[in-house]
C-alpha cells in the first residue's frame, strides 16, 4: 500500500497514529504532563524573550540612546528579565526532554514485557508458524517504531501552543505587521505537509531495504564456510551489492528531498521578516507603530520558524508507528492457548507409565507425519525409538512432552491425559533432551539448574553422568563460567552434554532423549551410556537412536515406520523377524565385506 | 592467522585518511561542496544585518524614514536569502551523493573482505557483530557525514561568520558575547565524554536485553519442557529495567547539556543590552547595532546546543568507521593467486602434504610435521579422536586456512598458487553442518552449480539414491527450506548439502562428517552411491563411524596432531595402536545389545 496513491489510507494512518499517541498518553499521563508543561514553559518563555527584547528596545535602548542616560533600575530589570527567563527556560527544556524520554522508554519497556510474556504463553504450534527473525524484530525494532513519535511529541504540543501565543501577540503588537507575518505559518505548514507526503514512502522503503541488507549479510556470514568451499564469494558480493546500491539510491533520493526542504523551511520565516520590515517601515512612517513593535514581530518570526518542524517530526514518525503497532498487535492479540487442566501426578520415585493412543499428527501445509500411532511404555522401562530419517521420531517426542498436541488421539502419563495436567506438572515429572541443544546466556550452573535450588554436588553428579565434568572443570570459573549467547563458546558435543546434564539433574520419572548425543564421539557416548545405565534409578526412558550401543541400553525397541509403531520387541526379536529394521540397524555391518569375511 | 582488527589503534586522522582512500567518492567535488557550504552559512547573517540596516538607515537615518533604501535593502536581502537557500540545497544534496556513494562502496568492499578472510577468523567473530559492521556501523558514519557533520560544519561556520559580523559592529560587545559562551565551550568536551560513555552503556544494555529476549523465541521448546517461563520472564524483565535505567541516565545528561545553551544566550542578551547602552553613551555604537547583536546571539545558541550532540555523534561515527576499516585492514591470509595463478590440469587430483604445521593464533600447534600423499583417484578415510587434527587436515586440504609452515600441493602445485576459481570448482568440502539459505531446495542445490536445471538436480538425487526422499517432500524441489534450513530435519539438511556438492562434480571431494545425522541405512546407501560416482576421482572422508574406514582404499589415522598410522583397514586392525583401539570401541558399540 503506497501512501501517495491512497488518500484514504493516509488519513487512516493519521487517525490510527493519533490513536496510538492517545493510548501512550493514557498509559503515561504523568510523564506526558511533565513533558508538555516543560514544553509549554519553553515555548511561552521563548515568546516572552521576544517581548522582553522589544520592551528593552523601547524602554531602555532607544530612550538611553536618545537621552544619553538610563535609570539603573531599568537596566537591572532588563538584565534580571533576560537571565531569569533563560533559567526558567532551561528548566522547561529539562522537563520536556526528561518527561518525553522517560515516557517513551517506559512505553517501550511495557510493550517489550507484554510481547515477551506472549512469547512465553503462546503454544509451541504458534512459534512453529512464525520465523525467529520476525519474532525478534517484533520485540525490538517494531516496539521502538510504535513509540517513536513520543519523544518529539511534547515539543510539538509546546510548539502548537507557542504558535498560538506568538500569533496572538503578533496581532496584538501590530495588526498589519502581524497579519503579514502570519502568512508564513500556512506556508511553513504546507511545506511540512508536502515534505512528509513525498518523503515518508521513501523512508519506509529505506527501512525495508536496510532490513533486507542486514538479512543478506547475516545469512551470508552464517553460511561463510559453504560460500568459501563452493567459491561463491563473487555471487554473494553481488547479492549484497545489489541491496547496498538500492539503499544508496534511496538514501540519495531522501537526501535530495531533505536538501530541498531544509532551505525552504529556513528561508520562509526569513522572507517573512523582510516582508514585515517593509510593511513596518510604512507603518512607522505613518506613525501607527513603534520601532519596538517591528522588532518584536520580526523576532517572533525568527524564533517560531524553527520549532514548527517538530510537528513534522511527530507526523513523519506516524506511518512507521502504525506499521509497527500492527505488527506488535499480531503478537499481543494472539489468543491461541494450549488448554491446561488441574490434575497433578503422584509424587513417587517410580517411573512414569506412558501411553499414546490413536495419535494423528500433521504439520500445517504437510502430509500426515503420524497416523493412528499407538504406544505403551510400562513404568521403569527403557525403550528405543528407531526409524529412518524423517520418519517422525522427533515429532513424536515433541508430542510426548506436549510441546504440540496431536490432531487426534491422546497421550497419557500414569493414566492422566497430558492435556488435563496442571501447568508445570509435566515438567516436574518428565524431561526432554533435544537433538539440538539450547543453552542460555548464563553460567554453567544456571544452565543446569535453570534457577532451581539444586546443590553443587547434585550438579556435578549430573555433569559426571553426562561426561561433561571434565571440560566444565577446565573452564575458567568451573560451574560459574559464563557461557555467552547460546553457548557459542562450546563445541556441539559439549553443548549436548550440558543439555543432557540439565535433564538428568532433575531425576525425571520420564526421560526422553532425541538422538541427543549425535555430536559426541563414539567412545564418549559409550561412557555416557555406561554411566547412565549405572546411575539410572527406576525412571522410564524413551530414547531415539540409530546406533546399536544406544539401542542396547533399551529393554525394548519400538520401530517407527510410515507414521506408526509397526513393530515392537527386543532388539534380537526385531532383528530376526523384521527385515526393514534389520536393514536399518545393520547397515554398517552389511556394507562391510572385510568384517563379514572375518566372522 | 589474523584476528579481526577493530581499528581501535587508528587515530582520528588515520581513520579519515584510510576511510577516504577506501571511498574516493567522498573526496570527489569536495571543494565545490565547501564553497556552497560557505555561501549557505554566510547567508544566515542576512536577517540580522537587514534588521540593523532598516533600523539605523531606513528608519533613523539622517533623512528620517527612507522608503527607497528600505525597498532596495529588502530586495537585496530577498535575493541573498534565495541564493543562500540554493547554496544550501546544492551543498546538502552533494553531501548526500558523496556520502551515500562512498559508503555503499565501503560497505561492499568490507562485505567481500569478510568472505576473503580465513574461516577461522570468521568463526571467532560473533555473527551479529560482524553483520553490524557492514550495516549499522556504516549507517552511523553516513548519518553523521550528512547530518552531524553538516551541522558541525555549519555550526562552526555560523559561529565564525557571526563573530566576524559582530567584530565589524563592535569588538567590545563581541568580547561580552564570547565571555558569556566561553564556559560552555570549555565544558563541551566534558559533556561529550560523559555522553559517549553513557551511550556506550546504553548500547551494551541493548545487546544484553536482545540476548535475553531471544531466549523465549529461540529456546521456546526448552523453556516449555522445563516449565521455566517465570524464570525466563524474570531474566527478561531485569534486562529491560537495566536498559531503561541506562537510557534515562543518558537522557538526563543530554537534557542538561542541551539546556545550558539557552542560559548562556540569556546572559549574553542581558550583557549585550547593558554593555551596549553603556557603549552607546560613548557614541561607540548605535541602537540598531545593539539589536543586531541580539539577533546574532541567537546564531550562537544552535551550535552550542547541538555541540555536545555533534561531538558525541562524531565520536560514535568515528568508532563505527574504525570498525568497518578494521575489517579491511585485517590481512586476508587466503589471497587469490589471481591472473598469475595456476589452473590445474583436468582429471583426478592427487594431494601432497609436505611437512605441514598448523597452530591457531595464541594456541598450541594442532598439526605437526604432516607429510602425506594421496594418490589421484583413491578413496581415503581419515579417522582419529576429537581434537586429533583431522578436521584441520580437511580445512588445509581445501584451503580454508593456510599452514603455518610447509606446503599443501594439488597435482604438485602449491594450493596457494592455484586460482580461487579453479580451486573452488575442482575441490569441494561438505561440512557436518551443511548450511542452507532461506530459499527453495532447488536454489540451495544450484548453489553447487549455478546453471544446473531442475532435471539435473532430480537426476543427481537419483544417482545418490535420494529419489524417494525427494518425492516424499510436499513441494519437491520447490520446498522452502526456511531460515538456515530449519524447516528440514538435521539429517535432511545434510542430504541437501551432499546433493549440492555432488552436482558441483568436483575432482576432489572432502566429506567432514557429512552424513552424521542420517540413519545408518541411508548413510550406507549414500556411501555406496558416492563410491561409484567418485570412481576416477579423489575422495577424502572424515568420519566417526568406522564403517567408512572399512570401505576406504586407505585409512589415515590422526592422533594428537600427527599421522600415526596409515594403510588398509584390514592391515591396520591387526597392527594394534590407535586404530585398533578406535575400532574396538566402535565394534563394542555396534554389536552391543
Amino acid at each position: 500500500m503506497t501512501t501517495d496513491t491512497l488518500g484514504g489510507a493516509r488519513e487512516a494512518t493519521l487517525r490510527q497514529g493519533l490513536r496510538i499517541i492517545g493510548h501512550g498518553i493514557v498509559r503515561q499521563p504523568w510523564m506526558f504532563t511533565i513533558a508538555t508543561t516543560g514544553a509549554l514553559i519553553f515555548g511561552a518563555l521563548t515568546v516572552a524573550d521576544a517581548w522582553v527584547l522589544g520592551w528593552a528596545t523601547d524602554h531602555a535602548l532607544v530612550p538611553a540612546f536618545r537621552d544619553g542616560t538610563i535609570r539603573p533600575s531599568i537596566l537591572i530589570l532588563v538584565v534580571a528579565l533576560f537571565v531569569g527567563l533563560a533559567l526558567l527556560r532551561a528548566l522547561g527544556i529539562i522537563g520536556r526532554r526528561m518527561g518525553g524520554g522517560i515516557m517513551a522508554f517506559r512505553l517501550q519497556s511495557a510493550y517489550r514485557r507484554e510481547v515477551t510474556r506472549q512469547y512465553l504463553r503462546l503454544p509451541m504450534a504458534w512459534h512453529h508458524q512464525h520465523p525467529t527473525g520476525q519474532l525478534l524484530s517484533n520485540a525490538n525494532a517494531d516496539v521502538e517504531a510504535v513509540w517513536a513519535p513520543i519523544m518529539p511529541l511534547p515539543m510539538a504540543v509546546g510548539t502548537i501552543a507557542m504558535m498560538v501565543v506568538a500569533v496572538v501577540q503578533m496581532l496584538l503588537t501590530d495588526l498589519v505587521m502581524g497579519g503579514v507575518g502570519l502568512l508564513v505559518f500556512p506556508l511553513v505548514v504546507l511545506a511540512n505537509v508536502v515534505y512528509q507526503r513525498v518523503s515518508s514512502p521513501v523512508f519506509t522503503r529505506i527501512q525495508a531495504v536496510r532490513a533486507e541488507l542486514s538479512e543478506v549479510a547475516h545469512e551470508s556470514f552464517d553460511g561463510a564456510m559453504v560460500i568459501k568451499t563452493l567459491g561463491r564469494e563473487s555471487e554473494e558480493t553481488q547479492r549484497f551489492h545489489d541491496k547496498a546500491a538500492k539503499l544508496r539510491d534511496l538514501g540519495i533520493k531522501a537526501g535530495r528531498l531533505r536538501a530541498l526542504f531544509d532551505p525552504v523551511q529556513e528561508a520562509l520565516p526569513n522572507l517573512a521578516v523582510l516582508a514585515v520590515l517593509a510593511v513596518g517601515v510604512w507603518r512607522i512612517r505613518s506613525g501607527q507603530a513603534a520601532t519596538g513593535d517591528l522588532v518584536t514581530v520580526a523576532y517572533l518570526l525568527t524564533i517560531v520558524g524553527f520549532p514548527i518542524r517538530s510537528i513534522g517530526w511527530v507526523v513523519g514518525e506516524l506511518p512507521r508507528s502504525v506499521v509497527g503497532e500492527a505488527r506488535v498487535r499480531t503478537v499481543l492479540d494472539e489468543t491461541s492457548t494450549m488448554a491446561v487442566g488441574d490434575h497433578d501426578l503422584p509424587v513417587t520415585d517410580d517411573g512414569a507409565h506412558l501411553r499414546a493412543q490413536g495419535i494423528w499428527f500433521a504439520y500445517p501445509h504437510g502430509g500426515s507425519v503420524l497416523r493412528a500411532l499407538d504406544l505403551d511404555v510400562s513404568p521403569g522401562r527403557t525403550v528405543a525409538l528407531v526409524g529412518s530419517t524423517a520418519s517422525g521420531k522427533s515429532t513424536l517426542t515433541t508430542l510426548l512432552m506436549r510441546l504440540v498436541d496431536p490432531d487426534a488421539g491422546a497421550i497419557t502419563i500414569d493414566g492422566v491425559d497430558v492435556r488435563e495436567l496442571a501447568p508445570g506438572v509435566l515438567a516436574k515429572h518428565a524431561a526432554l533432551v533435544p537433538q539440538t541443544a539450547f543453552l542460555f546466556d548464563d553460567t554453567v550452573r544456571g544452565n543446569v539448574t535453570l534457577g532451581e535450588d539444586i546443590g553443587d554436588a547434585e550438579v556435578w553428579r549430573a555433569l559426571r553422568t553426562a561426561q561433561a565434568d571434565e571440560f566444565v572443570s577446565a573452564l575458567p570459573g568451573g560451574l560459574d563460567a559464563q557461557l555467552g549467547e547460546r553457548g557459542t563458546t562450546l563445541s556441539g558435543g559439549q553443548r549436548q552434554r550440558l543439555s543432557l546434564a540439565r535433564a538428568l539433574v532433575r531425576r525425571p520419572r520420564l526421560l526422553i532423549m532425541d538422538d541427543s548425543t549425535s555430536a559426541v564421539d563414539p567412545d564418549v557416548e559409550a561412557r555416557i551410556l555406561a554411566a547412565m545405565r549405572a546411575a539410572s534409578g527406576s525412571g522410564t526412558v524413551v530414547v531415539v537412536a540409530y546406533r546399536k550401543a544406544t539401542i542396547g541400553l533399551a529393554d525394548e525397541v519400538l520401530y517407527l515406520d510410515d507414521g506408526q509403531i509397526t513393530d515392537r520387541g527386543t532388539h534380537e526379536d526385531l532383528l530376526a523377524r523384521n527385515p526393514d529394521y534389520a536393514r536399518l540397524v545393520n547397515a554398517y555391518e552389511s556394507a562391510d565385506p572385510v568384517e563379514e569375511a572375518a566372522r | 592467522m589474523s584476528q579481526l582488527l577493530d581499528g581501535a589503534e587508528l587515530t582520528a586522522l588515520q581513520t579519515m585518511r584510510i576511510g577516504f582512500s577506501h571511498s574516493p567518492e567522498l573526496r570527489r567535488g569536495l571543494g565545490l561542496t565547501a564553497f556552497f557550504a560557505l555561501l549557505g552559512t554566510a547567508g544566515r547573517v542576512v536577517v540580522p544585518i537587514a534588521v540593523q540596516q532598516t533600523l539605523d538607515r531606513g528608519l533613523h537615518g539622517p533623512q528620517g524614514v527612507d522608503v527607497g533604501f528600505v525597498t532596495l535593502m529588502g530586495l537585496a536581502s530577498a535575493a541573498a536569502i534565495v541564493l543562500t537557500a540554493a547554496s544550501s540545497y546544492l551543498m546538502t544534496s552533494r553531501l548526500f551523493v558523496a556520502a551515500e556513494s562512498g559508503l555503499a562502496t565501503l560497505r561492499t568492499k568490507a562485505f567481500r573482505h569478510v568472505h576473503d578472510l580465513p574461516v577461522l577468523t570468521q568463526n571467532t567473530e560473533r555473527r551479529g557483530a560482524l553483520v553490524s559492521r557492514v550495516t549499522s556501523d556504516v549507517d552511523q558514519v553516513s548519518q553523521f557525514l550528512v547530518f552531524g557533520g553538516m551541522i558541525g560544519v555549519i555550526s562552526v561556520g555560523q559561529l565564525l561568520v557571526a563573530t566576524l559580523v559582530m567584530l565589524v559592529y563592535s569588538w567590545q560587545l563581541t568580547i561580552v558575547v564570547w565571555l558569556c559562551f566561553a564556559p560552555l565551550f570549555i565544558s563541551l568536551r566534558y559533556f561529550q565524554r560523559r555522553l559517549t560513555a553513557a551511550y556506550a552503556e546504553v548500547r551494551r544494555q541493548i545487546g544484553v536485553m536482545l540476548s535475553a529476549i531471544s531466549e523465549p523465541v529461540v529456546g521456546a521448546a526448552v523453556v516449555r519442557t522445563h516449565a521455566i517461563e517465570k524464570r525466563t520472564q524474570g531474566r527478561i524483565d531485569a534486562t529491560i529495567a537495566a536498559w531503561e535505567k541506562s537510557q534515562i541516565s543518558a537522557q538526563s545528561l543530554t537534557a542538561f547539556s542541551f539546556s545550558l545553551g539557552g542560559i548562556s544566550a540569556g546572559l549574553a542578551n542581558a550583557g549585550v543590552i547593558a554593555v551596549g547602552i553603556w557603549l552607546g553613551f560613548a557614541d561607540q555604537i548605535t541602537a540598531g547595532q545593539v539589536l543586531a547583536f541580539a539577533f546574532l546571539v541567537s546564531l550562537f545558541v544552535g551550535p552550542v546546543q547541538m555541540g555536545t550532540q555533534v561531538l558525541t555523534d562524531a565520536q560514535n561515527a568515528l568508532a563505527g568507521w574504525r570498525r568497518v576499516l578494521g575489517i579491511l585492514e585485517t590481512p586476508a591470509d587466503l589471497v587469490d593467486a589471481g591472473p598469475e595463478g595456476v589452473d590445474l590440469p583436468a582429471g583426478p587430483l592427487d594431494v601432497a602434504f609436505v611437512d605441514v604445521d598448523f597452530a591457531y593464533p595464541t594456541g598450541p600447534t594442532v598439526l605437526h610435521g604432516v607429510t602425506e600423499k594421496i594418490a589421484a583417484g583413491s578413496r581415503v578415510a581419515v579417522v582419529g579422536e576429537t581434537g586429533s587434527g583431522k578436521t584441520t587436515f580437511a580445512k588445509l586440504l581445501t584451503r580454508l586456512m593456510d599452514p603455518v609452515s610447509g606446503t599443501v600441493c594439488l597435482d604438485g602445485v602449491d594450493v596457494r598458487q592455484v586460482t580461487h576459481e579453479c580451486l573452488r570448482r575442482r575441490v569441494v568440502l561438505v561440512p557436518q553442518e551443511g548450511f542452507l539459505f532461506d530459499d527453495t531446495l532447488l536454489a540451495n542445490v544450484r548453489y553447487g552449480k549455478l546453471d544446473a536445471t531442475a532435471a539435473d538436480v532430480v537426476a543427481a538425487a537419483g544417482e545418490l539414491g535420494l529419489g524417494d526422499w525427494l518425492d516424499g517432500l510436499p513441494d519437491g524441489l520447490d520446498t522452502k527450506v526456511g531460515q538456515r534450513g530449519e524447516s528440514l530435519s538435521t539429517g535432511e539438511r545434510q542430504l541437501v548439502a551432499l546433493l549440492r556438492a555432488h552436482i558441483a562434480a568436483p575432482d576432489l571431494l572432502v566429506l567432514d562428517e557429512a552424513t552424521s545425522a542420517v540413519d545408518p541405512e541411508l548413510e550406507m546407501r549414500i556411501g555406496r552411491a558416492l563410491e561409484s560416482l567418485m570412481r576416477g576421482r579423489t575422495s577424502v572422508t572424515i568420519a566417526h563411524r568406522m564403517s567408512t574406514a572399512e570401505a576406504a582404499d586407505e585409512v589415515i589415522v590422526f592422533d594428537r596432531g600427527e599421522v600415526v598410522q596409515r594403510g588398509r583397514h584390514g592391515d591396520l586392525v591387526g597392527q594394534g595402536g590407535v586404530y585398533a583401539r578406535l575400532y574396538a570401541s566402535w565394534e563394542a558399540q555396534r554389536s552391543a545389545s
